[in-house]
């Protein structure tokens, strides 16, 4: 098949890149581009482990085709810190000891910090629903509720 | 002397027989012996077996002594996940 | 090693500390299974059967070779001979000889320059199939007409040897006394059948590795496993390579569970990197993962228990009917075993048939074979405790075992913690807690072996007074943290100075896989012991520094000290101090220990939950839960409790909603988590957590396993509360709303 040229923003940084017509932006990111954080749990939008955002809205990248991105910005797990300075969620994450595996880690923080430029404030339901897309198989979500609860308190108190 | 208490996949590969008395000091010894005693459970032990002296489950210790008077069981090939 | 001291005081371990590996992991910098590329590489790809049994006339792989950019092609042809056994059996499962014995048997593997290439490439393999006669029901499997799967199956252990070839592999008894006589002294008996359904691991990473062999018979491997030195040992044999040639990386391994104890992948992408002499990669897409890597055994139970009024149990009988697919290894006597190992029984038999059907071949998922038999007779349990009257706690507390009972798989128990816990969720308060309408509560307890086995470490002293040590048991819940903790203690430095790495089967003797809840249990005990090794070196070299005999060192808290007065006034000796100028008094400071450690400790368990069954739908909410589980010492207090939360989770998503559903075409139904649906956050409450502390003898610290006993209880605890809830006992799983409807309208 023709590649498709495509130029995007990732992280802040302007990226270009060559793309099959039916090649998901999950594969570019991870194959093309090196950029692994991404996970790919099924590659059917079920388990939430390749969440990015596309210009701000939380998708899962694995039903974005890579053709879609031109012109638009994507945020990824590997754009969440800030230089040496975690982002709150992720150290509230190895505070709270909310990884196991660390497998679901990348698309749960990416999910997770979505909510929180949304809504600062959630409550424990909130938290749940929100989260409801992104499968964590080791934890029983318990300690990852607790820790984005207790990060929303920090960064309102911030 | 040794009584040896066979249990699940052992006692069925020994066509229901549950119990032997055999001279053994060690695991290795043990097998041997219950080999010997019923060769129909020889494929069994190859597979390999659990062993539990006194209460203390044994997998893969040939040379775990049985002290005179233990009290000794065996099992099929355990493991966990 | 035995206990040390009962009253030790310790400094690390009991803390929680941010694990070593923990920046990589919420940055995306962890490499997991799939992260890794090589020059060259391909993309393999797997063609499977689409029939559920299917004879395999001819292959014919001339068009996929021929299509541009692909480079290997592998069938059975490119793998060992000769092999039988289980590691035969290993090797028809991961490539199909003359049968295809389930949908999504492996029957071919091509490599090719891109994935899309590659699933063309597979789409072009012309498998001439003779479609049989297939069985993917347990009770059906066992019938005498039922097709069979193996000719050289005749089952074992019954009075008659058969005569014909059948799907039983083998009956197994396990018990002790007389069930009949023990059921004449009984005042009550409850007798009910139970059935369970297959479920995954469900793991989040699929399975996946990078194979790079050539024609020098050498070869390395990366790939996302709980054992790497049995994918090497396993690899090595199926592809006919010697073992020393095959070095085998565990990448970061996206939970395991236990499904990934075995190979499905490996030897595939070894045999098409060798075929083609570049790195092959293999990533199984998520519905390869349902179809064709190891979900667990499905069941069909019946328990029969009997008890005076007053609530001593005076007879247990069980039969239990466990498939494991398409191979033998149903953990049916395991699930024997452990059926009634809570309680104290004078009479008790457990009947087990291991049953082989046209589904994936089983592997272990967290407690092999318990959670099955758990279910149906801790819910035998809860009814015997409705008729006679008695609290469900205090009913388990009459029967319970405890130090010196003699378990029901024969063996007498050492020092354990049922008592423990079943005590302190009874003082919790959540077992008083008042109930809201629709709620129902439920309690189970449960029981697990826990193994060690075969482990070795290797602690090296750095220049600067840090500490590497290597592991070769996969991290695969933050056990790197509690290594450090234990290697912290004992040197008496602080856990930031010690780095955990899990080291390749090149550098590190053989070790076997992160299984039975035994890495911080073995690997710790390991560490502990090679700590003590290095600590004799860093005593010597004191010593020498000193000038005096090396027996008239101590260490103390982080240094070394003349042992009295006797030996000397010198000012103490750190660790770092003495690293410093290693060099100088006699070269590098490690410390090993090789061992296969057997003195595990088991575990218990005893679980609360609270449910809520809407009577309009039949969704059942689970309310509240609690887990009390005795860790013998807990290590890491935080990942302890994660793994009581995480084996509570998966048991509740069990119970409620997970199941393998076969299409009357043995096909399976619900090949994706949208279909086989995994509890996700908004289904449940926080997850309440009691770490009880019965130290086990067998381990310097006191420590036991605690990642499997924690799914025993929660298939009966939720279905103790639903069926509480719904005022009808609920015998069959997965309790989905369709099903809770149809035992509403039945009440």
């Amino acid at each position: 098949m023709k590649q498709m040229t495509v130029s995007t923003t990732i992280n802040g940084d302007v990226v270009e890149f060559l793309c099959e017509p039916d090649e998901t932006l999950l594969d570019v990111l991870r194959n093309r581009l090196n950029l692994t954080g991404s996970k790919e749990g099924c590659g059917t939008g079920d388990c939430g482990a390749c969440s990015v955002t596309l210009d701000g809205r939380l998708v899962c990248s694995c039903l974005v085709l890579g053709a879609e991105v031109n012109g638009r910005e994507i945020g990824t797990i590997e754009g969440v810190a800030d230089g040496d300075t975690l982002h709150p969620l992720q150290s509230k994450f190895l505070e709270h000891a909310a990884l196991q595996c660390g497998i679901c880690t990348p698309g749960i923080l990416v999910a997770a910090k979505s909510l929180l430029e949304r809504n600062p404030d959630p409550t424990e339901t909130e938290v749940r629903y929100w989260l409801a897309g992104n499968l964590c198989r080791c934890t029983g979500y318990d300690k990852i509720i607790r820790a984005v609860l207790d990060t929303a308190a920090e960064m309102r108190g911030a | 002397m040794i009584k040896v208490v066979l249990q699940g996949s052992l006692k069925a590969a020994a066509g229901g027989r549950s119990e032997f008395a055999l001279e053994a000091t060690n695991i290795r010894q043990l097998l041997d012996r219950l080999g010997e005693a019923d060769p129909a459970l020889l494929p069994v032990l190859e597979r390999g077996v659990a062993v539990s002296i006194d209460g203390q489950l044994y997998r893969d210790a040939w040379y775990q002594a049985i002290p005179p008077d233990s009290e000794v069981f065996l099992f099929g090939k355990m493991a966990g996940g | 090693m035995p206990l040390d001291n009962n009253n030790r005081v310790f400094k690390s371990v009991g803390t929680s500390p941010l694990r070593p590996d923990g920046l990589d992991k919420v940055t995306g910098r962890a490499r997991f299974g799939a992260d890794a590329t090589a020059s060259g590489m391909l993309w393999g790809r797997i063609v499977r059967s689409p029939h559920a049994h299917a004879r395999i006339r001819s292959i014919d792989t001339s068009k996929a070779e021929a299509l541009p950019g692909v480079k290997a092609v592998v069938t059975r042809a490119d793998f060992a001979t000769g092999l039988d056994g289980d590691i035969g059996d290993i090797l028809e499962n991961v490539m199909a000889s003359e049968k295809a014995l389930y949908q999504g048997h492996a029957v071919a593997a091509v490599a090719a320059t891109s994935p899309s290439i590659a699933r063309k490439a597979a789409k072009l393999i012309v498998v001439d199939y003779e479609v049989l006669p297939h069985v993917t029901d347990v009770d059906e499997a066992m019938k005498p007409d039922a097709p069979v799967l193996n000719e050289k199956i005749f089952t074992e252990g019954l009075a008659e040897k058969p005569t014909k070839p059948s799907n039983v592999v083998k009956r197994i008894e396990i018990g002790h006394g007389d069930v009949e006589k023990g059921f004449a002294a009984a005042d009550v008996i409850i007798e009910h059948s139970f059935r369970t359904e297959a479920t995954h691991q469900g793991y989040i990473e699929p399975h996946a590795c990078l194979a790079s062999a050539g024609p020098d018979g050498q070869g390395e491997l990366w790939c996302c496993t709980q054992g790497h030195f049995m994918v090497r040992d396993t690899c090595a044999q199926l592809l006919g390579m010697d073992v020393s040639k095959l070095r085998v990386t565990a990448s970061e391994i996206g939970g395991g569970f236990g499904g990934k104890t075995t190979v499905f992948i490996e030897p595939t992408a070894l045999a098409l990197s060798r075929k083609a002499n570049r790195p092959v990669k293999i990533v199984m897409p998520r519905e390869e993962v349902f179809v064709a890597s190891g979900p667990t055994a499905s069941s069909s139970i019946d328990i029969k228990i009997g008890a005076t009024k007053d609530g001593r149990i005076t007879a247990a009988d069980a039969v239990l009917r466990y498939q494991g697919g398409a191979f033998p290894g149903s953990p049916v006597e395991m699930g024997a075993m452990t059926a009634f190992a809570c309680y104290e029984l004078e009479h008790v038999r457990c009947i087990g048939f291991e049953v082989v059907t046209n589904r994936p071949k089983a592997a272990a998922y967290r407690a092999p074979g318990a959670p099955m038999s758990a279910f149906a007779v801790e819910s035998v349990i809860a009814e015997l405790a409705e008729k006679l009257n008695i609290d469900p706690i205090e009913l388990r507390l009459k029967n319970a075992v405890k130090e010196g009972s003699r378990s029901s798989y024969g063996p007498v128990f050492g020092p354990i913690g049922l008592i423990e816990t079943l005590e302190a969720a009874k003082a919790h308060p959540h077992y008083s807690a008042p109930l809201g309408p629709n709620q129902g509560r439920g309690v189970a307890s449960g029981f697990w072996f826990n193994f060690g086995g075969q482990t070795c470490t290797s602690l090296n002293v750095n220049i600067d007074g840090t500490v590497t040590l290597s592991v070769g048991t996969p991290d695969i819940g933050g056990s790197r943290a509690s290594m450090c903790l234990m290697a912290a203690e004992e040197l008496g430095i602080p856990y930031e100075s010690v780095r955990t790495i899990i080291a390749d089967t090149s550098s590190l003797g053989y070790n076997d896989v992160t299984d039975g809840s035994r890495v911080t249990f073995a690997s710790g005990l390991a560490t502990i012991a090679a700590a003590r090794n290095a600590i004799k070196v860093l005593c010597e070299r004191a010593a020498k520094m000193w000038g005096i005999p090396a027996d008239a060192v101590i260490w103390e808290e982080g240094y070394a000290k003349p042992a009295g007065a006797n030996a000397g006034e010198f000012e103490p000796l750190s660790l770092a101090d003495i690293a410093k100028v290693a060099g100088n008094t006699g070269g590098p400071i490690a410390g090993h220990h090789e061992v296969n450690i057997e003195t595990a400790g088991p575990s218990f368990a005893t679980h609360i939950v609270d449910a809520e069954v809407d009577p309009e739908t039949g969704r059942t909410q689970i309310t509240r839960y609690t887990v009390v589980q005795d860790a013998g010492k807990a290590v890491h207090r935080a990942y302890v409790e994660g793994q009581f939360q995480g084996g509570a989770v998966q048991g509740i998503g069990w119970v409620l909603n997970e199941c393998y559903i076969y299409g009357e075409d043995g096909v399976l139904q619900n090949a994706g988590f949208l279909d086989y649906r995994i509890p996700v956050a908004s289904d449940l409450p926080m997850i309440d957590t009691v770490i009880v502390e019965v130290p086990n003898p067998g381990h310097p610290y006191g420590v036991r396993g605690v990642g499997e006993t924690s799914i025993v209880p929660p298939l009966a605890a939720v279905a103790n509360a639903v069926s509480a809830a719904a005022g009808v006992r609920l015998t069959e799983l997965p309790m989905s709303p369709p099903r809770i409807l149809v035992a509403l309208e039945e009440r």
